[in-house]
């Protein structure tokens, strides 16, 4: 018998994860420490490796190379102690779809060694704390995709675990279901959890993360708090297109001279895409541009996403990844 | 409203081993799941009472006239052939089931549980053996409609009964290995037709096995189903427990010996 020391400082130590699907480094090489009691957000477009790094933390899937620690313990040597402090909330709701809601709680409390009245009491009480109570008996096929998410964090809840790990919890959700999900979260920690949550939106790891680390083709490519990542982007980002096209390279020249940071192109060759720290190099600009005699068509500024990450970090923007 | 999420985390004891008590009450909690399914959706029980019902019916009167001179002269021969017959075609669907369910998204949380390995493949097996009692039950009450009333009495066929649902569930194990190790449902159902077919046409299970060439009565006489029959038959006809009982007894075993470790360590791989 061990026990866990929950005040260990590293609720995740993940060294060099690699996992490959044929030809396909899904995880190449990373690299997580997530301090416990802490929200840590894993940002990256889809197929960037973030389910299946959870997958392997969460002794899901083998590693093919690489080491991680759960609190000090090996997810490789000491897997069951491991399920022990872990909670997986699923990017598709990891429930049992033909049964209902109580009848889900109360086979994952048996399972977990609740006796079959303690069992009971388990999911009235999470039922009730996640506003499932009306739907209790009612089959999950009849359940929105929100209260499915609700079930299956209430699912990972039942034992406590010190570290739970949420997939992608908002993908897909209304707005109110999501500052829902978020509140949620933020209780979670405040009792004591640590929580390691993918996303693929700045805005999330913006309002919940404490660290955020950037993946991309299954490497981490940044790393820091929020902060840290959007002073890295810039404040916002400036958007050009030029009516000629023949012009883009001297305009793309021009841009990065002035502003004083690389700028990308976009695929159809029209737009510049560029980090703006200093609005007022803005007008600079324009003068230039209309010195050397290149149109613009359009002029928009936009505060940084996920692909201003993307495009700093990586020199090119996330949503061809997500298409390639 | 937030006492649950309120309550903090306490420390909490660890063991890297889960022990045998473990496993057996987190299979039985697994096979309670499966009850709770089947009682969800009933329609999944429909090859287990119609195929006895429709079996029975075909194969008495199509074969009994020919084999046994009339039907109900045929019916000491068939239904035990008919009852194992069925029941082991029935345990199919386990395998077929278990590769449905492990394709969820349910059966990632039952993986990153603290719970015994093996319960989620113990459990679905043993949910299954209450599908393999009602097509037994059934079997016999179609047989004693038709006229079949045994020498050996009730407690034999209810031994009988046991003996084919033990045998059944060995045998399910070698069709859950095919649901582990293959890609879908229906390439499960294939390969496991492919075993099932020879094993339970290839025996006495529908007629004596002195009519047959050499090299088949060779293999209908080793073909462990052949021994099952003839251990129901000895069983209901005559009340008799004899060798053959031993020998079903002893595969199955075998079997289970076999099967259950690596279709555990396929299972485990595919984690």
């Amino acid at each position: 018998m061990k026990t866990v020391d929950t005040n260990s400082e590293w609720a995740v130590d993940a060294s060099g994860l690699v996992k490959t699907f044929g030809e396909n480094r899904a995880v190449d090489g990373v690299n997580l420490r997530v301090k416990a009691g802490t929200i840590y957000g894993v940002l990256g477009p889809n197929g960037a490796g973030k389910t299946t790094t959870i997958r392997m933390l969460a002794t899901l899937l083998k590693a093919d190379a690489g080491s991680a620690r759960i609190f000090g313990y090996d997810i490789a040597k000491d897997p069951q102690i491991v399920r022990q402090l872990i909670g997986v909330t699923g990017q598709y709701a990891s429930v049992d779809e033909s049964l209902s809601a109580t009848e889900n709680l109360i086979i994952f409390s048996r399972l977990l060694g609740l006796s079959r009245k303690e069992a009971r009491v388990k999911a009235e009480e999470l039922l009730e704390e996640f506003g499932l109570t009306e739907a209790a008996k009612r089959p999950l096929k009849h359940f929105s995709g929100g209260m499915r998410r609700r079930l299956d964090l209430a699912a990972s809840l039942i034992a406590r675990p010190p570290l739970i790990f949420l997939d992608e919890p908002t993908t897909g959700l209304d707005p109110r279901t999501r500052n829902q999900m978020w509140d949620t979260i933020r209780k979670l920690v405040k009792s004591g959890s640590t929580v390691l949550l993918t996303t693929q939106y700045l805005q999330e790891a913006d309002e919940l993360a404490d660290r955020v680390a950037v993946i991309d083709r299954g490497r981490v490519v940044a790393e820091g708090t929020v902060d840290e990542l959007k002073q890295s982007v810039g404040s916002s980002s400036l958007h050009v297109s030029i009516q000629n096209a023949d012009q883009i390279g001297a305009a793309k020249e021009l841009v990065e001279r002035i502003l004083n940071v690389q700028a990308a192109v976009s695929a159809e060759g029209r737009k510049i895409t560029v980090p703006l720290a200093d609005a007022d190099a803005v007008s600079d600009l324009l003068l230039a541009l209309r010195k050397e005699g290149i149109q613009s068509a359009e002029l928009s500024i936009q505060k940084p996403t996920l692909d201003e990450v993307f495009l700093t970090i990586t020199g090119k923007g996330a949503k061809k990844e997500v298409e390639s | 409203m937030n006492s649950y999420l309120d309550t903090h985390i306490v420390d909490r004891q660890l063991k890297n081993k889960s022990s045998f008590r473990q496993a057996l009450m987190n299979s039985f909690t697994m096979a309670f799941r499966g009850l709770l399914k089947i009682k969800r959706t009933p329609e999944q029980l429909f090859d287990v009472t119609l195929q006895p019902i429709i079996f029975t019916l075909m194969f008495t009167y199509i074969f009994g006239g020919a084999i046994a001179g009339d039907v109900k002269s045929y019916l000491p021969v068939i239904i035990p052939g008919i009852l194992v017959q069925t029941v082991i075609s029935t345990s199919v669907v386990t395998g077929v089931q278990l590769r449905e369910d492990m394709d969820k998204g349910v059966f990632d949380r039952f993986k990153s549980l603290p719970i015994a390995r093996i319960a989620p493949l113990a459990g679905a097996l043993m949910a299954d053996t209450i599908r393999y009692t009602i097509a037994t039950i059934l079997t016999f009450v179609m047989g004693y409609i038709m006229g079949y009333h045994p020498e050996g009495g009730l407690s034999s066929i209810i031994i009988a009964g046991i003996l084919v649902v033990v045998c059944a569930w060995a045998v399910s194990w070698i069709f859950a290995f095919f649901g582990v190790i293959a890609r879908t449902a229906s390439s499960v159902q294939g390969i496991s037709m492919l075993v099932l077919f020879p094993l339970t046409f290839l025996s006495n299970a529908f007629v004596p096995a002195n009519t047959m060439p050499n090299w088949l009565q060779w293999f209908v006489n080793i073909n462990p189903i052949s021994h099952l029959v003839t251990a129901v038959r000895d069983l209901t006809n005559s009340g008799t427990v004899g060798v053959d009982m031993t020998i079903s007894l002893i595969g199955a075993a075998v079997i289970v010996a076999i099967f259950a470790p690596i279709t555990v360590r396929a299972y485990m791989r595919r984690v």
